[in-house]
């Protein structure tokens, strides 16, 4: 029992031995480095974005062609800002919805087997690589959607956004988004469905033993409680929307024009973008496509810190009460 | 003051009608025969319209009679259920469609001398070839992420429960958070920019392992330390109690107890990033043939193996596409199905 | 307007386990009844059977007759949503929705019904329901603020205000002092003692001196043994329960002898 001498109290962690030192400086340092790593990827990319827009001759936020690499250099990303803005937004209006109807079904409507199986069913939708969800949406999604592209051009052309001009319905921003959707359900299903099992007992039995129908019970106690969480939960769907990269390559024929017509071929995204024109491109052509990707992670970022801000907010609420 | 009768207050009925049971797989079968029908007189074609005007019939005929037969409330509340279950419905059709149509395709073109020929000297049009250079490829990619991912995540974890405390743990942690959400690509671009531009690092198996590896980090911090969190104070007070000092009771106590956790969080972070492509095209460059040095020249792997049969449009190519996008779900799966089941396994009771 | 509840040869399962065997009672009107008994006897199953909230539970079902002034609520055709409006419950820990304001929560299960009341009317039963818990001159002032903004014994009393507030025929009380201090406890005693004027009121408590004062009716419930469903003991006016008890098995947990 030497080994008591010079110990203080070992738990809380005010402890003058040796090992103790070096084998928390080491854990510190691990966890340093995840601040490192995200604050290297800022410098980085900073960095190496400079040269292509201080050569640049166009506006970087309003030009829409891409040609980092001319004579003389231009490019823009209004272009691909509006492609990942607009799929990914649509991908998060097609997906939360449904994301929060399988989190409803699976911790209020069914019964516990089939609620476990879905479960699992919707994390397995979450392992799927997306390079595989492009094949398929190349191979099935493409011919399937296809008849609906046509419908919302007959009916509803009158919304500009759903109105072909040019009677050509496959690769499609629309398509890209439908893609988008089914790749981050599984987030939003998950994350909603995290907030609404905390939703405490009590809540819900009052709603039911004044007479409530269960849907009314969902809005009376669920809803009011779960809201900061579900709004958290598409954001997280959001934000993967947006940087998705490979399923959104194989799909959109990259072009550089805003087009408000989506269910006509083309479109691009910042992150299809670089894995399209990244071995083509030149020294310039890098820096520039790398200073797309310093817009997109800045764009994620936000995404992602806005959510878990949220979530947290809430948490210290729940926890205060 | 007012009455009392200002809330109703006839007598509340007990009973209320309600739909019989056999409603719901009639209104069902109503629903697609009507859509079906539709079908053949309007030219709405594709499975995915009929069976939204299936679905729309469905609503509309239950919302209506059980307005009439149950009243507003229910009629509202079977509405609620029926498009609920629905979503149900909306997860299940796409995995079942992508596994059928991965394993009807990429059957087609698997044997044995498809998993482990490589593509060297076979052109895209030419019929043959195999992937079993980017087996390797990807073995040896995710192996040396892992290698850096998991002690470095192990050992952030660690901090975060055992040590962390303050503003320096809620930033760390906090972060953690939000590095589950770098786009994939940008990890791969932050390697490129640091290693490749900025040390002279080539273009290679290794720099795409690094690439995974900041992928695989924050998922290995998150579940490993949700494992420690799970391992009782008890045990530790226990260790402490008898003067042994606290870094050997984290090796020696609450890590071997949070094992199984851990494990299956490095299975979960591997099944994640086997099958990202986009870091991998930033930072090697594919080859057709067999490398077995990450460290050196061209390294090809499974994602990138699909990605460039699929662009080179051959019929050849493509099916190859469909028989790697099969080996790589695989192996994706395999490792996200085991990390569950052990998971649930050695579930703690917490 | 109160009406009388009687439960005949009821057993009440979770699954395929019977947890509580063969009640038969009745619980007369405008009176309150107390169902005691140690933890685990079935006491709170009972209750909840009164106003089909056990069926809530997947998997739970019951068997039998329950009868409010003779119709049988798990008759065929019944709706359970509308025993539940005529049927109020007040829980264990005091749930006021915590998004709502003290006047919304007092008004939450009246507008379920969904008509469309008007502003002064609204006002109305919010203050006919507060004060009939009397809650009504603590917070006259602060309607608007938060449910959870009350101290425990104001929430439990807002939670009876928004029982009462859809006039209910029978109001079920499952340990409603358990989680409150004793002032609270008592304040809320005195409110049962006014309420019972207006509705049939069951009561579960776990205080057998709370059942003494405040009860007309007390119902012991027990197990048999480990494993055993819950049943009926013994069931009598109190006083007669308290001093002059016919089971044994009653006769033991009155004087502490167990539970």
């Amino acid at each position: 029992m030497a080994e008591t001498q010079g110990t203080t109290s070992a738990i809380s962690g005010a402890s003058v031995r040796k090992g103790d030192r070096v084998f928390r400086g080491v854990s510190r340092g691990a966890g340093i480095m995840v601040l490192v790593i995200m604050a290297a990827i800022a410098a980085f990319l900073v960095w190496r974005s400079i040269p292509s827009l201080t050569s640049n001759t166009a506006n970087f936020f309003t030009t829409e062609s891409w040609n980092p690499d001319g004579s003389p250099p231009a490019f823009g990303i209004a272009a691909l800002a509006f492609g990942t803005l607009v799929s990914a937004f649509i991908a998060m209006v097609l997906a939360v919805p449904v994301g929060i109807g399988i989190a409803l079904f699976i911790s209020l409507y069914a019964e516990r087997r089939l609620a476990t199986t879905l479960a699992f069913i919707t994390d397995l939708l979450a392992a799927v690589p997306s390079i595989i969800f492009g094949l398929w949406g190349l191979e099935v999604l493409l011919t399937g959607s296809e008849g609906i592209q046509v419908w919302l051009d007959d009916y509803l052309s009158w919304t500009i956004i759903f109105n072909n001009t040019l009677d050509l319905f496959g690769k499609s921003l629309f398509l890209a988004s439908i893609v988008l959707a089914i790749m981050i359900l599984p987030t939003v299903a998950a994350v909603s469905r995290e907030v609404i099992m905390q939703v405490p007992l009590g809540h819900k039995e009052a709603a039911l033993a004044l007479g409530a129908t269960r849907w009314e019970m969902v809005r009376m106690a669920v809803f009011p409680f779960a809201k900061p969480g579900m709004i958290s939960a598409a954001m997280l769907g959001l934000g993967r929307a947006l940087g998705e990269t490979i399923a959104v390559a194989l799909i959109l024929s990259a072009v550089f024009t805003i087009n408000v017509h989506l269910t006509e071929p083309g479109g691009n995204t910042f992150a299809a973008n670089i894995a399209l024109k990244w071995n083509e491109a030149g020294t310039r052509g890098l820096s520039a496509l790398i200073a797309s990707g310093l817009v997109l992670f800045v764009l994620t970022l936000s995404v992602n810190m806005i959510a878990r801000w949220i979530i947290a907010r809430r948490a210290e609420f729940s926890g205060a009460n | 003051m007012a009455t009392t009768t200002a809330v109703t207050t006839e007598p509340t009925r007990l009973a209320g009608g309600s739909l019989p049971r056999w409603a719901t797989p009639v209104l069902l079968a109503v629903s697609v025969a009507g859509a079906l029908v539709l079908n053949v007189t309007t030219g709405v074609s594709g499975w995915f319209g009929t069976t939204i005007v299936a679905g729309l019939i469905l609503l509309t005929i239950q919302s209506i009679w059980s307005f009439r037969v149950e009243g507003r409330r229910h009629a509202v509340d079977r509405l609620a259920t029926t498009l609920v279950y629905s979503t149900f419905i909306a997860a299940i059709v796409p995995l079942v469609s992508v596994i059928i149509t991965v394993l009807a395709k990429g059957l087609a073109v698997m044997s044995w001398e498809f998993l482990t020929r490589s593509m060297r000297n076979i052109s895209p049009r030419a019929e043959g070839g195999g992937l079993g250079h980017a087996i390797v490829g990807t073995l040896e990619q995710v192996g040396i992420a892992a290698a850096f991912a998991v002690p470095i995540g192990i050992l952030a974890a660690v901090y975060l429960v055992e040590y962390g405390r303050g503003a320096l743990k809620r930033w760390i942690s906090f972060f953690v958070d939000v590095m589950t959400g770098i786009p994939s690509i940008v990890a791969g671009l932050f390697i490129f920019t640091a290693f490749v531009l900025g040390l002279g690092l080539e273009r290679s198996g290794f720099a795409a392992a690094l690439a995974l590896a900041i992928l695989m980090l924050p998922v290995i911090i998150r579940t490993t330390e949700e494992m420690l969190k799970i391992v009782p104070n008890d045990l530790r007070e226990a260790s402490y109690a008898l003067g042994v000092p606290k870094w050997r009771t984290v090796i020696r106590v609450v890590l071997p107890t949070a094992l199984a956790g851990i494990v299956t969080g490095a299975m979960l972070a591997v099944a994640r990033v086997a099958g990202e492509t986009a870091p991998l095209l930033l930072t090697t460059f594919l080859t057709q043939s067999y490398n077995y040095n990450p460290f050196q020249g061209p390294q090809a792997s499974l994602p990138l193996f699909v990605w460039d049969q699929i662009t080179s449009g051959t019929p050849a190519s493509v099916a190859r596409a469909w028989g790697g996008a099969l080996v790589l779900i695989t192996i994706v799966m395999f490792f996200y199905i085991t990390a569950k089941l052990l998971a649930a396994r050695f579930a703690p009771k917490g | 307007m109160s009406k009388s509840v009687e439960m005949k040869d009821v057993d009440i399962f979770y699954g395929d386990f019977k947890a509580v065997a063969d009640v038969s009672l009745k619980v007369e009107k405008n009176a309150v009844t107390a169902f005691i008994g140690p933890s685990g006897c079935g006491k709170s199953t009972v209750l909840r059977t009164i106003n089909r909230m056990h069926e809530v539970i997947p998997g739970a079902r019951v068997n039998g007759r329950v009868e409010l002034d003779g119709e049988d609520i798990y008759g065929s055709g019944v709706d359970p949503v509308n025993v539940r409006r005529t049927i109020g419950m007040v829980f264990q820990r005091p749930n006021p929705f915590p998004t709502m304001s003290i006047a919304e929560n007092v008004l939450a299960g009246v507008r379920l019904a969904g008509q469309r009341m008007s502003k002064s009317d609204q006002e109305t039963v919010v203050e006919e329901s507060l004060r009939g818990a009397n809650l009504w001159e603590e917070v006259k002032d602060r309607l608007d603020r938060p449910g959870s903004s009350l101290s425990g014994g104001q929430q439990q009393r807002l939670c009876i205000a928004r029982a009462i507030a859809i006039k209910p025929q029978v109001l079920l009380m499952d340990e409603p002092c358990s989680a409150l201090d004793p002032i609270s406890t008592l304040a809320i005693e005195d409110l049962i003692r006014e309420l019972v004027e207006q509705y049939t009121i069951v009561i579960v408590t776990h205080n057998m001196q709370q059942a003494g004062r405040v009860s007309d009716t007390t119902a012991f419930f027990n197990l048999a043994g480990v494993g055993q469903p819950g049943r009926l003991v013994e069931m009598g006016p109190t006083d007669q329960i308290f001093t002059n008890p016919t089971q044994q098995a009653t006769e033991d947990y009155i004087s502490g002898r167990f539970g």
